[in-house]
């Protein structure tokens, strides 16, 4: 059976993967990549640990080219213009293509200057305009109201889940189009997680949003799309009800019902 | 059985104990001592005139403006000079030089410089600065004491910024920060306070050296602040009054030792006080 049978049909996504291969040094990660992210969906890529999903996310905005050793080869084409091209300037691209870690990482300053940082990387704003995009920001990841008051104190005193969120705020603030949650809910209680999941719900309707998770249940209550991965392959990708109720593959099915992973 | 064992864990730990207390002991004992003799002998000779007048020929009375004077210009200067180039290369050696043959290089002698006798220094600003000058100077002085700053601030900055997270840069990295201004934005602030520390211990540890002046301010028994002439320096005038006859010099040294001494004592207390959370 063809391939464009059974995939769901995409049509132009705002992120094409195409035969992508990554190494790590002489490590293979990757292999033949091919995907079609849609926009202003929620995509999530599973699959157990060491399958590569991390390490895909990480090509999207070219975060492995912090270390020497990591290569991409292939294409990755962001409205349709290839990313992972010399020319294309890392610094903009990641200004268009946000990204949340796994662990909380407020920097060493003040909440207001947090949200500010990567505003100021790209335009000047007066201060009036600049207190408005951080009103912005901080009320796009709903910490405004709990963090109103004390702006001027230190990233680092809030709580694990609000620290997560005021991450959320200072990717959101430089207007991205992309974001990359890289298990942004692992470090959290499950309270911060509900609230973080809300969130990503509601910020769909603007961004388009791929999230890495090793929690199934949660790839299932956020995603649309979802792409199961394993030994750097994508096993399968579709629509996250098919995934999770009609799987195609013998290797999805066995993972999503527990059997290995 | 197990109550043997468990009786035979009691005894290995309660001696580990006694042994570690007691070489703890042993090493403290001997700065207690140090601080005692210092309190003993140098407080009998503090007072004003050591900050007024300056060190005087033998017989008469005078002070040690001119020589803590000197101590402070000194230091300060080779701080101003150390610290800069400390700080750029520590961050080198952290940020940008990675396991490459350069940083490689620059960490082997780094360490090298770290544990070079200061005398060593000291001769050989004398032979770079001194003899073509044909004069010892307070900024041969300041030179010597540099040399001294840079390892400590280099070893002491690479350290600190190694301890910052990847995960902070990789951050700052994600919203299109170019490196420097991950470096200077994030990665400095977060290890600011280790690095001041740093500072100030080799402020602290070059504040009481005698070695690298001796070759290149010397000593001057006037007040003078002209960098270009001898300066007198704390520890060079305690080396030589203490070795002198003559019961005033020997309480003047007395009284500069105590001085240099509780400086330092001063500047290692601030240093882990007001950094504290940093560390």
């Amino acid at each position: 059976m063809p391939q464009s049978a059974v995939e769901p049909i995409i049509e132009n996504p705002k992120v094409e993967v195409r035969n992508l291969h990554f190494y790590y040094g002489g490590f293979h990660a990757l292999k033949d990549i091919n995907i079609r992210i849609p926009e202003r969906q929620v995509t999530a890529f599973i699959g157990p640990s060491g399958c590569g999903k991390s390490t895909l996310l990480r090509t999207l905005n070219r975060m492995f080219e912090l270390y020497p050793k990591q290569k991409a080869q292939g294409e990755i084409l962001l409205d349709g213009k290839n990313i992972l091209d010399a020319r294309q300037d890392v610094n903009l691209l990641r200004a268009r293509v946000g990204m949340v870690f796994q662990k909380p990482t407020p920097f060493p300053m003040s909440i207001f200057r947090n949200v500010a940082f990567g505003v100021n990387l790209y335009e000047k704003l007066s201060n009036s305009a600049m207190e408005e995009r951080v009103e912005w920001a901080l009320r796009k990841a709903a910490l405004w109201d709990e963090v109103k008051d004390k702006l001027g104190q230190g990233g680092d005193s809030l709580s694990g889940g609000q620290q997560q969120r005021l991450c959320l705020a200072r990717a959101l603030a430089v207007k991205p189009q992309v974001i990359l949650l890289d298990e942004p809910t692992s470090a959290l209680d499950p309270i911060a997680t509900a609230n973080i999941e809300e969130l990503i719900n509601e910020l769909k309707a603007d961004y388009t949003i791929i999230i890495v998770t090793h929690n199934m249940q949660q790839a299932a209550r956020v995603s649309d799309y979802t792409c199961f991965m394993y030994l750097g392959e994508v096993i399968e990708f579709g629509a996250t009800q098919q995934i999770f109720t009609r799987p195609r593959k013998r290797e999805t099915e066995d993972y999503i019902t527990g059997k290995f992973g | 059985m197990d109550s043997t064992r468990y009786l035979m864990r009691r005894t290995v730990n309660a001696l580990t104990m006694l042994v570690s207390a007691g070489a703890m002991l042993f090493g403290i004992v001997w700065l207690v001592w140090i601080l005692i003799t210092l309190l003993d002998n140098g407080l009998a000779g503090l007072g004003t005139h050591l900050f007024t007048e300056s060190t005087p020929p033998p017989g008469s009375a005078g002070g040690l403006a001119n020589a803590i004077m000197g101590s402070l210009i000194m230091t300060g200067v080779a701080t101003l000079i150390g610290t800069p180039i400390g700080i750029l290369a520590g961050t080198y050696l952290a940020e940008f030089g990675g396991e490459g043959w350069l940083a490689r290089t620059t960490r082997f002698i780094n360490d090298i410089l770290l544990s070079a006798p200061s005398i060593v220094i000291g001769l050989f600003i004398y032979g770079v600065v001194v003899a073509p000058m044909g004069h010892f100077s307070a900024w041969a002085g300041s030179l010597a004491l540099a040399v001294i700053v840079i390892p400590v601030v280099v070893r002491t900055t690479e350290n600190m910024l190694r301890l910052v997270p990847n995960s902070l840069r990789e951050a700052a990295s994600a919203l299109g920060a170019p490196q420097w201004k991950v470096v200077t934005m994030v990665a400095y602030r977060a290890s600011m306070g280790g690095i001041m520390t740093g500072i100030l211990l080799a402020v602290a540890r070059i504040s009481g050296e005698t070695a690298p002046l001796l070759f290149t301010a010397l000593n001057n028994q006037f007040w003078s602040t002209n960098l270009n002439a001898p300066m007198a320096n704390l520890p060079v005038v305690m080396f030589q009054f203490a070795m002198s006859p003559y019961d005033d010099w020997h309480s003047l040294a007395w009284a500069g030792a105590f001085l240099i001494t509780f400086a330092v004592l001063g500047l290692n207390i601030v240093a882990r006080v007001v950094f504290r959370k940093h560390i």
